[in-house]
Protein backbone atom coordinates (compact mmCIF):
# COMPACT_ATOMS: atom_id res chain seq x y z
CA UNK A 1 0.00 0.00 0.00
CA UNK A 2 2.46 2.58 1.37
CA UNK A 3 6.12 1.75 1.24
CA UNK A 4 8.44 4.44 2.44
CA UNK A 5 12.57 4.65 0.59
CA UNK A 6 15.03 6.47 3.15
CA UNK A 7 12.59 9.53 3.02
CA UNK A 8 14.55 13.08 3.69
CA UNK A 9 13.46 15.96 3.78
CA UNK A 10 15.42 19.58 4.34
CA UNK A 11 14.39 22.78 5.53
CA UNK A 12 17.86 24.91 5.10
CA UNK A 13 20.51 23.10 7.29
CA UNK A 14 18.16 20.81 9.30
CA UNK A 15 16.73 17.44 8.71
CA UNK A 16 13.29 17.66 9.96
CA UNK A 17 12.90 13.59 8.28
CA UNK A 18 15.80 11.74 8.59
CA UNK A 19 16.12 8.71 6.44
CA UNK A 20 12.89 7.52 6.94
CA UNK A 21 12.11 3.86 5.61
CA UNK A 22 8.66 2.33 6.52
CA UNK A 23 5.77 0.66 5.34
CA UNK A 24 2.08 0.37 6.07
CA UNK A 25 -0.53 -2.44 4.44
CA UNK A 26 -3.97 -2.96 3.12
CA UNK A 27 -5.89 -3.30 6.55
CA UNK A 28 -3.50 -2.16 8.67
CA UNK A 29 -3.09 0.88 11.50
CA UNK A 30 0.47 2.15 11.96
CA UNK A 31 0.47 4.59 14.40
CA UNK A 32 3.04 7.89 14.29
CA UNK A 33 4.17 8.71 17.91
CA UNK A 34 6.72 11.59 18.79
CA UNK A 35 7.42 14.62 20.89
CA UNK A 36 6.70 17.82 19.49
CA UNK A 37 8.68 18.89 16.76
CA UNK A 38 9.81 15.43 16.05
CA UNK A 39 9.33 15.95 12.67
CA UNK A 40 5.67 13.97 12.69
CA UNK A 41 3.62 17.11 10.65
CA UNK A 42 6.64 17.17 8.50
CA UNK A 43 6.42 13.34 7.68
CA UNK A 44 2.22 13.52 7.01
CA UNK A 45 2.62 16.59 4.67
CA UNK A 46 4.93 14.41 2.49
CA UNK A 47 2.51 11.39 3.00
CA UNK A 48 0.21 13.49 1.44
CA UNK A 49 1.96 15.27 -1.34
CA UNK A 50 1.98 18.30 0.37
CA UNK A 51 5.23 18.96 0.29
CA UNK A 52 7.52 17.05 -1.70
CA UNK A 53 10.76 15.48 -0.42
CA UNK A 54 14.56 16.04 -0.64
CA UNK A 55 15.46 12.56 -1.27
CA UNK A 56 14.05 9.21 -0.87
CA UNK A 57 10.33 7.87 -2.12
CA UNK A 58 7.49 7.08 -1.11
CA UNK A 59 5.60 4.29 -3.36
CA UNK A 60 1.75 4.27 -3.08
CA UNK A 61 -0.02 1.33 -4.53
CA UNK A 62 3.00 0.52 -6.23
CA UNK A 63 3.66 3.84 -7.75
CA UNK A 64 5.60 6.48 -6.72
CA UNK A 65 3.62 9.14 -5.26
CA UNK A 66 4.81 12.01 -7.37
CA UNK A 67 3.23 10.16 -10.62
CA UNK A 68 0.18 10.93 -9.39
CA UNK A 69 -2.47 13.35 -10.84
CA UNK A 70 -3.84 15.31 -7.24
CA UNK A 71 -7.32 14.60 -8.67
CA UNK A 72 -6.40 10.73 -9.26
CA UNK A 73 -4.93 10.72 -5.78
CA UNK A 74 -8.15 12.17 -3.83
CA UNK A 75 -10.06 9.12 -4.83
CA UNK A 76 -7.93 6.83 -2.98
CA UNK A 77 -6.42 8.60 -0.12
CA UNK A 78 -7.86 10.95 2.05
CA UNK A 79 -6.69 13.39 5.05
CA UNK A 80 -8.29 14.50 8.30
CA UNK A 81 -6.34 17.73 9.17
CA UNK A 82 -5.24 19.19 12.84
CA UNK A 83 -7.42 22.02 12.52
CA UNK A 84 -11.04 22.06 10.69
CA UNK A 85 -12.49 25.76 10.59
CA UNK A 86 -14.67 26.77 8.20
CA UNK A 87 -14.03 29.45 6.91
CA UNK A 88 -17.44 29.87 5.83
CA UNK A 89 -20.72 28.02 7.21
CA UNK A 90 -21.82 25.35 5.79
CA UNK A 91 -24.50 23.02 7.20
CA UNK A 92 -23.53 19.21 7.42
CA UNK A 93 -24.65 17.58 4.79
CA UNK A 94 -22.77 19.62 2.63
CA UNK A 95 -19.80 19.40 3.81
CA UNK A 96 -19.61 15.92 4.05
CA UNK A 97 -20.54 16.05 0.13
CA UNK A 98 -17.57 17.45 -0.57
CA UNK A 99 -15.61 14.65 0.42
CA UNK A 100 -17.48 13.36 -2.83
CA UNK A 101 -16.39 16.25 -5.24
CA UNK A 102 -13.20 14.16 -6.53
CA UNK A 103 -16.06 12.00 -7.90
CA UNK A 104 -18.83 14.03 -9.37
CA UNK A 105 -18.98 16.71 -12.11
CA UNK A 106 -21.12 19.45 -11.18
CA UNK A 107 -23.84 17.94 -9.36
CA UNK A 108 -23.61 14.09 -7.34
CA UNK A 109 -24.98 11.34 -8.44
CA UNK A 110 -27.11 8.88 -6.33
CA UNK A 111 -24.41 6.64 -5.31
CA UNK A 112 -22.54 10.31 -3.83
CA UNK A 113 -26.00 10.86 -1.91
CA UNK A 114 -26.22 7.38 -0.56
CA UNK A 115 -22.49 6.99 0.65
CA UNK A 116 -22.98 10.52 2.18
CA UNK A 117 -25.56 8.86 4.14
CA UNK A 118 -24.47 5.39 5.03
CA UNK A 119 -20.76 7.28 6.32
CA UNK A 120 -23.57 9.50 8.24
CA UNK A 121 -24.74 6.60 10.00
CA UNK A 122 -21.68 4.93 10.86
CA UNK A 123 -20.20 7.91 11.96
CA UNK A 124 -23.62 8.42 14.23
CA UNK A 125 -24.49 11.94 13.13
CA UNK A 126 -27.47 12.02 11.34
CA UNK A 127 -29.13 14.02 12.98
CA UNK A 128 -27.25 16.41 12.79
CA UNK A 129 -27.23 16.82 8.96
CA UNK A 130 -29.04 20.13 8.71
CA UNK A 131 -27.03 21.68 11.34
CA UNK A 132 -24.82 24.38 10.72
CA UNK A 133 -20.91 23.14 10.89
CA UNK A 134 -20.05 25.83 13.02
CA UNK A 135 -22.62 25.16 15.60
CA UNK A 136 -21.55 22.00 16.98
CA UNK A 137 -19.23 21.26 19.76
CA UNK A 138 -15.90 20.11 19.05
CA UNK A 139 -16.57 16.38 19.46
CA UNK A 140 -19.00 16.73 16.97
CA UNK A 141 -17.41 18.55 14.35
CA UNK A 142 -14.45 15.98 14.62
CA UNK A 143 -16.73 12.77 13.90
CA UNK A 144 -18.59 15.22 10.76
CA UNK A 145 -15.08 15.67 9.80
CA UNK A 146 -14.38 12.19 9.97
CA UNK A 147 -17.22 11.39 7.83
CA UNK A 148 -15.81 13.53 5.14
CA UNK A 149 -12.72 12.03 4.74
CA UNK A 150 -14.61 8.58 4.59
CA UNK A 151 -16.73 9.53 2.43
CA UNK A 152 -13.69 10.77 -0.21
CA UNK A 153 -12.13 7.42 -0.28
CA UNK A 154 -15.60 5.11 0.58
CA UNK A 155 -16.21 3.07 -2.30
CA UNK A 156 -11.71 2.54 -3.24
CA UNK A 157 -10.58 -0.49 -2.97
CA UNK A 158 -6.93 0.60 -1.67
CA UNK A 159 -7.75 3.62 0.25
CA UNK A 160 -5.73 5.21 2.40
CA UNK A 161 -6.55 7.41 5.47
CA UNK A 162 -4.62 10.07 7.36
CA UNK A 163 -5.61 11.61 10.68
CA UNK A 164 -3.56 14.23 11.83
CA UNK A 165 -3.84 13.83 15.61
CA UNK A 166 -7.59 12.85 15.46
CA UNK A 167 -8.48 12.61 19.26
CA UNK A 168 -6.95 16.44 19.83
CA UNK A 169 -9.36 18.46 22.24
CA UNK A 170 -11.63 15.73 22.49
CA UNK A 171 -12.80 14.39 25.88
CA UNK A 172 -12.57 10.75 26.54
CA UNK A 173 -16.24 9.59 24.78
CA UNK A 174 -15.12 11.05 21.90
CA UNK A 175 -11.66 9.98 21.89
CA UNK A 176 -12.61 6.62 22.45
CA UNK A 177 -15.13 6.82 19.64
CA UNK A 178 -13.00 8.28 16.80
CA UNK A 179 -10.49 5.44 17.40
CA UNK A 180 -12.74 3.01 17.33
CA UNK A 181 -14.45 4.39 14.50
CA UNK A 182 -10.50 4.20 12.90
CA UNK A 183 -9.84 0.69 13.96
CA UNK A 184 -13.02 -0.55 11.97
CA UNK A 185 -11.99 1.42 8.76
CA UNK A 186 -8.80 -0.74 9.30
CA UNK A 187 -10.65 -3.72 9.75
CA UNK A 188 -12.96 -2.74 6.64
CA UNK A 189 -9.71 -2.70 4.86
CA UNK A 190 -8.38 0.45 4.49
CA UNK A 191 -5.04 1.64 5.10
CA UNK A 192 -4.47 3.69 7.99
CA UNK A 193 -1.93 5.84 9.39
CA UNK A 194 -2.79 8.05 12.21
CA UNK A 195 -0.40 10.51 13.94
CA UNK A 196 -1.50 10.02 17.84
CA UNK A 197 0.16 11.51 21.20
CA UNK A 198 -1.72 8.75 23.52
CA UNK A 199 1.22 6.10 23.41
CA UNK A 200 -1.97 3.52 25.61
CA UNK A 201 -4.19 4.51 22.60
CA UNK A 202 -1.70 3.28 20.31
CA UNK A 203 -0.51 0.15 21.19
CA UNK A 204 -4.49 -0.59 21.89
CA UNK A 205 -5.67 0.22 18.04
CA UNK A 206 -2.40 0.06 15.81
CA UNK A 207 -0.96 -2.53 14.43
CA UNK A 208 2.43 -0.70 14.28
CA UNK A 209 3.70 2.07 15.77
CA UNK A 210 6.39 4.22 14.15
CA UNK A 211 8.37 6.26 17.04
CA UNK A 212 10.17 9.46 15.91
CA UNK A 213 12.69 11.67 17.47
CA UNK A 214 14.28 14.53 15.59
CA UNK A 215 12.68 12.99 12.04
CA UNK A 216 14.82 9.73 13.21
CA UNK A 217 13.52 6.85 13.63
CA UNK A 218 13.42 5.35 17.34
CA UNK A 219 12.12 2.19 16.93
CA UNK A 220 9.21 0.35 14.52
CA UNK A 221 7.29 -2.35 14.82
CA UNK A 222 4.04 -4.20 16.72
CA UNK A 223 3.14 -2.66 20.20
CA UNK A 224 4.33 -5.45 22.04
CA UNK A 225 7.63 -4.97 20.17
CA UNK A 226 8.64 -1.15 20.56
CA UNK A 227 6.50 0.46 23.95
CA UNK A 228 9.26 -0.41 26.52
CA UNK A 229 10.88 2.45 29.03
CA UNK A 230 13.99 2.23 27.03
CA UNK A 231 12.29 3.43 23.64
CA UNK A 232 9.54 6.02 25.52
CA UNK A 233 12.13 7.71 27.01
CA UNK A 234 14.19 8.01 23.73
CA UNK A 235 11.37 8.89 22.04
CA UNK A 236 9.79 11.29 24.36
CA UNK A 237 12.55 12.38 27.40
CA UNK A 238 10.48 11.29 30.48
CA UNK A 239 10.61 8.16 32.43
CA UNK A 240 7.80 5.86 32.70
CA UNK A 241 6.00 2.47 33.91
CA UNK A 242 4.46 -0.37 32.13
CA UNK A 243 1.76 -1.87 33.93
CA UNK A 244 0.71 -4.85 32.65
CA UNK A 245 -3.61 -5.21 32.26
CA UNK A 246 -4.87 -8.31 31.58
CA UNK A 247 -7.51 -6.76 29.04
CA UNK A 248 -5.34 -5.09 27.15
CA UNK A 249 -2.69 -6.96 24.63
CA UNK A 250 -0.13 -4.59 25.97
CA UNK A 251 1.23 -3.19 29.37
CA UNK A 252 -0.17 0.63 29.62
CA UNK A 253 2.58 2.89 29.83
CA UNK A 254 2.23 5.68 32.72
CA UNK A 255 4.72 8.26 34.13
CA UNK A 256 7.08 7.59 36.84
CA UNK A 257 7.41 9.36 39.61
CA UNK A 258 9.82 11.19 41.32
CA UNK A 259 11.56 12.32 37.46
CA UNK A 260 11.09 14.97 35.66
CA UNK B 1 -36.52 33.24 -9.44
CA UNK B 2 -34.11 35.37 -8.99
CA UNK B 3 -33.56 35.46 -13.01
CA UNK B 4 -37.73 36.73 -13.09
CA UNK B 5 -36.52 38.86 -10.52
CA UNK B 6 -33.72 40.34 -12.82
CA UNK B 7 -36.03 41.07 -15.52
CA UNK B 8 -38.78 42.43 -13.56
CA UNK B 9 -36.55 44.97 -12.24
CA UNK B 10 -34.88 45.69 -15.81
CA UNK B 11 -38.63 46.04 -17.42
CA UNK B 12 -39.81 48.17 -14.92
CA UNK B 13 -36.24 50.45 -14.22
CA UNK B 14 -36.12 50.92 -18.44
CA UNK B 15 -39.74 52.15 -18.27
CA UNK B 16 -39.54 54.67 -15.63
CA UNK B 17 -37.62 58.22 -15.45
CA UNK B 18 -37.95 61.83 -16.59
CA UNK B 19 -40.10 60.24 -20.18
CA UNK B 20 -42.29 57.53 -18.76
CA UNK B 21 -43.42 55.01 -20.86
CA UNK B 22 -46.13 52.42 -19.57
CA UNK B 23 -46.82 48.21 -20.20
CA UNK B 24 -48.56 49.10 -23.25
CA UNK B 25 -46.37 51.07 -24.74
CA UNK B 26 -43.42 48.94 -24.28
CA UNK B 27 -45.25 46.19 -25.40
CA UNK B 28 -46.18 48.24 -28.57
CA UNK B 29 -42.72 48.92 -28.90
CA UNK B 30 -41.34 45.38 -29.43
CA UNK B 31 -43.55 44.12 -30.67
CA UNK B 32 -42.89 46.88 -33.37
CA UNK B 33 -39.19 46.76 -33.54
CA UNK B 34 -39.43 42.98 -33.47
CA UNK B 35 -41.34 42.99 -37.01
CA UNK B 36 -44.48 41.30 -35.59
CA UNK B 37 -47.14 43.92 -35.14
CA UNK B 38 -46.84 46.99 -37.73
CA UNK B 39 -48.96 49.08 -35.38
CA UNK B 40 -47.34 51.95 -33.36
CA UNK B 41 -48.84 52.86 -30.04
CA UNK B 42 -45.60 54.60 -28.56
CA UNK B 43 -43.95 57.72 -29.45
CA UNK B 44 -41.18 58.71 -31.31
CA UNK B 45 -39.65 60.46 -28.27
CA UNK B 46 -40.39 57.50 -25.90
CA UNK B 47 -38.54 54.82 -28.93
CA UNK B 48 -35.76 56.84 -29.03
CA UNK B 49 -35.22 57.18 -25.36
CA UNK B 50 -35.92 53.58 -24.79
CA UNK B 51 -33.65 52.58 -27.01
CA UNK B 52 -30.38 54.61 -27.12
CA UNK B 53 -30.56 55.67 -23.15
CA UNK B 54 -32.60 53.44 -21.39
CA UNK B 55 -31.97 50.32 -22.65
CA UNK B 56 -28.29 50.36 -22.80
CA UNK B 57 -28.14 52.12 -19.48
CA UNK B 58 -29.75 49.11 -17.86
CA UNK B 59 -28.09 46.66 -19.25
CA UNK B 60 -24.62 48.07 -18.53
CA UNK B 61 -26.00 48.34 -15.06
CA UNK B 62 -27.07 44.87 -14.84
CA UNK B 63 -23.56 43.68 -16.09
CA UNK B 64 -21.83 45.68 -13.71
CA UNK B 65 -23.96 44.33 -10.98
CA UNK B 66 -23.53 40.89 -12.36
CA UNK B 67 -19.65 41.77 -12.49
CA UNK B 68 -19.75 43.04 -8.59
CA UNK B 69 -21.75 40.28 -7.41
CA UNK B 70 -19.87 37.47 -8.90
CA UNK B 71 -16.86 39.06 -7.97
CA UNK B 72 -17.27 39.55 -4.70
CA UNK B 73 -18.75 36.27 -4.12
CA UNK B 74 -15.05 34.59 -5.47
CA UNK B 75 -13.14 37.12 -3.53
CA UNK B 76 -14.85 35.93 -0.47
CA UNK B 77 -14.17 32.41 -1.87
CA UNK B 78 -10.98 32.56 -2.24
CA UNK B 79 -9.93 34.93 0.71
CA UNK B 80 -11.87 32.67 2.54
CA UNK B 81 -13.32 35.27 4.57
CA UNK B 82 -16.92 36.59 4.11
CA UNK B 83 -15.44 40.40 4.58
CA UNK B 84 -13.46 40.61 1.77
CA UNK B 85 -14.94 42.89 -0.91
CA UNK B 86 -13.05 44.53 -3.83
CA UNK B 87 -14.07 48.18 -2.76
CA UNK B 88 -12.96 47.11 0.75
CA UNK B 89 -9.94 45.62 0.30
CA UNK B 90 -8.54 47.89 -2.05
CA UNK B 91 -8.88 46.48 -5.48
CA UNK B 92 -11.60 49.12 -6.38
CA UNK B 93 -9.34 51.85 -5.80
CA UNK B 94 -6.23 50.25 -7.66
CA UNK B 95 -8.53 49.72 -10.73
CA UNK B 96 -9.48 53.53 -10.31
CA UNK B 97 -5.69 54.65 -9.61
CA UNK B 98 -4.84 53.30 -12.94
CA UNK B 99 -8.13 54.84 -14.91
CA UNK B 100 -6.89 57.72 -13.47
CA UNK B 101 -3.10 57.39 -14.52
CA UNK B 102 -4.41 56.80 -18.00
CA UNK B 103 -6.70 59.91 -18.11
CA UNK B 104 -4.19 62.49 -16.77
CA UNK B 105 -1.06 61.09 -18.12
CA UNK B 106 -1.75 60.88 -21.54
CA UNK B 107 2.00 60.08 -22.25
CA UNK B 108 4.42 57.02 -23.30
CA UNK B 109 2.55 53.54 -22.61
CA UNK B 110 -0.66 54.98 -22.23
CA UNK B 111 -0.92 56.74 -25.16
CA UNK B 112 0.55 53.50 -27.55
CA UNK B 113 -2.15 51.35 -24.86
CA UNK B 114 -5.21 53.91 -26.53
CA UNK B 115 -3.50 53.25 -29.93
CA UNK B 116 -3.89 49.78 -30.26
CA UNK B 117 -6.81 48.88 -28.19
CA UNK B 118 -9.13 51.93 -28.69
CA UNK B 119 -11.92 52.08 -26.41
CA UNK B 120 -10.72 49.18 -24.51
CA UNK B 121 -7.74 50.42 -23.45
CA UNK B 122 -9.18 52.16 -19.77
CA UNK B 123 -10.64 48.87 -19.33
CA UNK B 124 -7.69 47.04 -19.37
CA UNK B 125 -5.67 49.43 -17.21
CA UNK B 126 -8.08 49.25 -14.80
CA UNK B 127 -8.09 45.61 -14.90
CA UNK B 128 -3.99 45.32 -14.99
CA UNK B 129 -4.32 47.93 -11.62
CA UNK B 130 -7.18 45.46 -10.05
CA UNK B 131 -4.53 42.49 -10.74
CA UNK B 132 -2.08 44.15 -9.28
CA UNK B 133 -3.76 45.29 -5.79
CA UNK B 134 -4.78 42.09 -5.88
CA UNK B 135 -1.94 39.96 -5.47
CA UNK B 136 -0.57 42.37 -3.26
CA UNK B 137 -2.75 42.16 -0.39
CA UNK B 138 -3.33 38.44 -1.40
CA UNK B 139 0.83 38.59 -0.28
CA UNK B 140 0.47 40.49 2.85
CA UNK B 141 -2.98 38.81 4.52
CA UNK B 142 -1.77 35.31 3.52
CA UNK B 143 -0.13 33.14 5.94
CA UNK B 144 0.05 29.63 5.91
CA UNK B 145 -2.77 29.04 4.00
CA UNK B 146 -5.04 31.47 6.43
CA UNK B 147 -6.28 34.95 5.81
CA UNK B 148 -5.29 37.16 8.39
CA UNK B 149 -8.28 38.98 8.87
CA UNK B 150 -6.72 42.03 10.46
CA UNK B 151 -3.93 42.38 7.95
CA UNK B 152 -6.36 41.89 4.81
CA UNK B 153 -8.32 44.67 5.96
CA UNK B 154 -5.39 46.92 7.13
CA UNK B 155 -3.56 46.26 3.96
CA UNK B 156 -7.01 47.46 2.17
CA UNK B 157 -6.86 50.71 4.50
CA UNK B 158 -3.13 51.35 3.19
CA UNK B 159 -3.54 50.89 -0.53
CA UNK B 160 -7.01 52.77 -0.35
CA UNK B 161 -5.09 55.85 1.41
CA UNK B 162 -1.72 55.21 -0.87
CA UNK B 163 -4.48 55.05 -4.24
CA UNK B 164 -6.41 58.17 -3.23
CA UNK B 165 -3.35 60.11 -2.33
CA UNK B 166 -2.04 58.93 -5.75
CA UNK B 167 -5.24 60.25 -7.00
CA UNK B 168 -5.48 63.27 -5.36
CA UNK B 169 -1.77 64.10 -6.90
CA UNK B 170 -3.34 63.60 -10.30
CA UNK B 171 -5.72 65.35 -9.49
CA UNK B 172 -4.01 68.53 -9.10
CA UNK B 173 -2.59 67.78 -11.83
CA UNK B 174 -5.05 67.57 -13.89
CA UNK B 175 -6.67 69.62 -16.21
CA UNK B 176 -10.55 71.24 -16.20
CA UNK B 177 -12.16 68.60 -18.31
CA UNK B 178 -9.92 66.02 -16.77
CA UNK B 179 -11.31 67.04 -13.28
CA UNK B 180 -14.88 66.48 -13.95
CA UNK B 181 -13.70 62.73 -15.46
CA UNK B 182 -12.25 62.01 -11.88
CA UNK B 183 -14.99 63.27 -10.13
CA UNK B 184 -17.34 60.80 -11.96
CA UNK B 185 -15.04 57.87 -10.80
CA UNK B 186 -14.55 58.79 -7.23
CA UNK B 187 -18.43 58.78 -7.00
CA UNK B 188 -19.57 55.94 -9.37
CA UNK B 189 -22.07 56.50 -11.92
CA UNK B 190 -23.97 54.69 -14.26
CA UNK B 191 -25.27 57.13 -16.33
CA UNK B 192 -23.84 58.40 -19.89
CA UNK B 193 -24.38 54.81 -21.11
CA UNK B 194 -24.72 54.05 -24.70
CA UNK B 195 -24.21 50.83 -27.01
CA UNK B 196 -20.66 51.23 -27.30
CA UNK B 197 -20.00 51.18 -23.97
CA UNK B 198 -22.07 47.87 -23.12
CA UNK B 199 -20.04 46.40 -25.78
CA UNK B 200 -17.18 47.67 -24.49
CA UNK B 201 -17.83 46.22 -20.90
CA UNK B 202 -19.16 42.56 -22.43
CA UNK B 203 -16.55 40.27 -22.90
CA UNK B 204 -15.02 41.70 -19.38
CA UNK B 205 -18.16 40.61 -18.02
CA UNK B 206 -19.56 37.65 -19.93
CA UNK B 207 -15.80 35.86 -19.68
CA UNK B 208 -16.24 35.90 -15.77
CA UNK B 209 -19.57 34.80 -15.70
CA UNK B 210 -18.87 32.05 -18.00
CA UNK B 211 -16.23 30.85 -15.91
CA UNK B 212 -16.43 31.80 -12.51
CA UNK B 213 -19.14 28.73 -12.03
CA UNK B 214 -17.25 26.23 -12.86
CA UNK B 215 -14.64 26.87 -9.67
CA UNK B 216 -17.17 27.13 -7.55
CA UNK B 217 -16.30 23.18 -6.20
CA UNK B 218 -13.05 24.82 -5.34
CA UNK B 219 -13.91 27.01 -3.59
CA UNK B 220 -16.49 25.35 -1.27
CA UNK B 221 -13.58 23.44 -0.37
CA UNK B 222 -11.19 25.97 -0.09
CA UNK B 223 -13.39 27.02 2.83
CA UNK B 224 -12.07 24.39 4.71
CA UNK B 225 -8.72 25.37 4.14
CA UNK B 226 -5.82 25.32 1.55
CA UNK B 227 -4.30 22.29 2.46
CA UNK B 228 -7.76 20.69 3.05
CA UNK B 229 -8.43 21.18 -0.57
CA UNK B 230 -5.18 19.77 -1.39
CA UNK B 231 -5.93 16.62 -0.33
CA UNK B 232 -9.31 16.94 -1.84
CA UNK B 233 -7.52 16.64 -5.18
CA UNK B 234 -7.63 20.46 -6.13
CA UNK B 235 -5.07 22.23 -7.82
CA UNK B 236 -5.37 25.01 -5.11
CA UNK B 237 -2.18 27.28 -7.19
CA UNK B 238 -4.59 27.52 -10.79
CA UNK B 239 -7.51 28.24 -9.03
CA UNK B 240 -6.57 31.22 -7.26
CA UNK B 241 -5.07 32.68 -10.19
CA UNK B 242 -7.79 32.16 -11.94
CA UNK B 243 -10.18 33.16 -9.26
CA UNK B 244 -7.91 36.62 -9.25
CA UNK B 245 -7.84 37.23 -12.73
CA UNK B 246 -11.40 36.53 -13.67
CA UNK B 247 -13.16 38.79 -10.79
CA UNK B 248 -10.45 41.54 -11.27
CA UNK B 249 -11.36 41.10 -14.81
CA UNK B 250 -14.85 41.58 -13.66
CA UNK B 251 -14.00 44.28 -11.10
CA UNK B 252 -11.38 46.29 -13.66
CA UNK B 253 -14.13 46.54 -16.36
CA UNK B 254 -16.62 48.26 -13.94
CA UNK B 255 -14.46 50.84 -12.18
CA UNK B 256 -13.75 51.96 -15.78
CA UNK B 257 -16.44 52.40 -17.56
CA UNK B 258 -19.09 53.14 -14.09
CA UNK B 259 -16.36 53.98 -11.13
CA UNK B 260 -16.00 52.60 -7.85
CA UNK B 261 -19.21 51.80 -6.81
CA UNK B 262 -18.81 49.73 -3.49
CA UNK B 263 -20.69 47.45 -1.26
CA UNK B 264 -22.36 45.41 -3.99
CA UNK B 265 -19.79 42.69 -4.06
CA UNK B 266 -20.19 42.66 -0.12
CA UNK B 267 -24.21 42.58 0.59
CA UNK B 268 -25.40 40.37 -2.29
CA UNK B 269 -23.17 36.74 -1.59
CA UNK B 270 -24.06 37.33 2.41
CA UNK B 271 -27.95 37.55 1.64
CA UNK B 272 -28.28 34.65 -0.78
CA UNK B 273 -25.74 32.91 1.94
CA UNK B 274 -28.59 34.46 4.70
CA UNK B 275 -31.77 32.88 2.77
CA UNK B 276 -30.60 29.69 0.92
CA UNK B 277 -27.10 28.13 1.51
CA UNK B 278 -23.04 28.88 1.20
CA UNK B 279 -22.44 26.35 -1.56
CA UNK B 280 -20.77 28.24 -4.24
CA UNK B 281 -22.43 26.51 -6.88
CA UNK B 282 -25.32 28.86 -5.48
CA UNK B 283 -23.78 31.64 -4.60
CA UNK B 284 -21.93 32.29 -7.45
CA UNK B 285 -24.58 32.49 -10.34
CA UNK B 286 -26.90 33.76 -7.72
CA UNK B 287 -24.80 36.50 -7.09
CA UNK B 288 -24.48 37.66 -10.53
CA UNK B 289 -28.46 37.72 -11.04
CA UNK B 290 -29.11 39.47 -7.69
CA UNK B 291 -26.23 41.70 -8.01
CA UNK B 292 -27.44 42.76 -11.46
CA UNK B 293 -31.07 43.01 -10.29
CA UNK B 294 -30.47 44.97 -6.71
CA UNK B 295 -27.82 47.64 -8.88
CA UNK B 296 -30.33 48.08 -11.82
CA UNK B 297 -32.80 48.95 -8.65
CA UNK B 298 -30.34 51.37 -7.09
CA UNK B 299 -29.90 52.97 -10.41
CA UNK B 300 -33.45 53.39 -10.75
CA UNK B 301 -33.71 55.16 -7.24
CA UNK B 302 -30.31 57.01 -8.05
CA UNK B 303 -31.63 58.79 -10.92
CA UNK B 304 -35.76 59.44 -10.10
CA UNK B 305 -35.00 60.52 -6.95
CA UNK B 306 -33.60 63.90 -7.28
CA UNK B 307 -34.91 63.91 -10.94
CA UNK B 308 -34.13 65.49 -13.47
CA UNK B 309 -30.90 65.77 -11.70
CA UNK B 310 -29.45 62.39 -10.41
CA UNK B 311 -27.23 60.72 -7.36
CA UNK B 312 -24.13 59.55 -8.47
CA UNK B 313 -24.99 55.96 -7.64
CA UNK B 314 -21.54 55.18 -5.37
CA UNK B 315 -23.11 57.67 -2.89
CA UNK B 316 -26.07 55.52 -2.62
CA UNK B 317 -24.83 52.31 -2.41
CA UNK B 318 -22.38 53.44 0.28
CA UNK B 319 -25.05 54.84 2.48
CA UNK B 320 -27.43 51.46 2.17
CA UNK B 321 -24.09 48.77 2.41
CA UNK B 322 -22.00 50.76 5.26
CA UNK B 323 -24.47 49.32 7.76
CA UNK B 324 -25.01 46.42 6.24
CA UNK B 325 -21.18 45.93 6.55
CA UNK B 326 -21.30 47.30 10.11
CA UNK B 327 -24.34 44.64 11.02
CA UNK B 328 -21.87 41.97 9.60
CA UNK B 329 -18.95 42.43 11.62
CA UNK B 330 -21.30 42.35 14.84
CA UNK B 331 -22.69 39.13 13.71
CA UNK B 332 -19.24 37.45 13.07
CA UNK B 333 -18.05 38.98 15.88
CA UNK B 334 -20.56 36.81 18.18
CA UNK B 335 -20.52 33.78 16.50
CA UNK B 336 -18.26 31.05 17.97
CA UNK B 337 -14.68 32.22 16.70
CA UNK B 338 -11.67 30.15 16.50
CA UNK B 339 -8.59 31.63 15.34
Amino acid sequence: MIKVHHLQYKAGQRNLVDNLSFEANKGEMLAILGANGAGKSTLMKLLCREILPSSGNILFNGLNLNTYKLADLAKTRAVLSQSNTLSISFIVEELIMMGRYPHFGQNPVVKDLQVVKSVMEETGITHLAKRDYNTLSGGEQQRVQLARVMAQVYDSDHACLFLDEPTNGLDLLYQQHIMVLARSLADRGYCVICILHDINFASRFADKILMLKNGKRVAYGRPLEVINCENIHETFSIHVKLMPCEEYKCPLVIPAVGFA
Amino acid sequence: MLLLFLVFTMLISSCLGSVKINISELISMITYYTGISNVRHFQEQQAAVFLNIRLPRVLRGGMIGAALGVSGAAIQGLFRNPLAEPGLIGISSGATLFAVLMIVLEIGVFKTLKGNLGSYALSISAFIGAGITTMIVHRIAMKNGKTNITSLLLSGIAINALAYAFIGLLTYLASDAQLRNITFWNLGSLGGANWQSVSILLPFVLIPLVALPFLSKSLNTLALGESQAIHMGVAVKQIKTFVVVLSTMAVGASVAVAGTIGFIGLIIPHILRMAFTSDHRLVIPGSALLGAALLTLADLVARTIVSPAELPIGILTAMIGTPFFIYIIISERNKKHIP
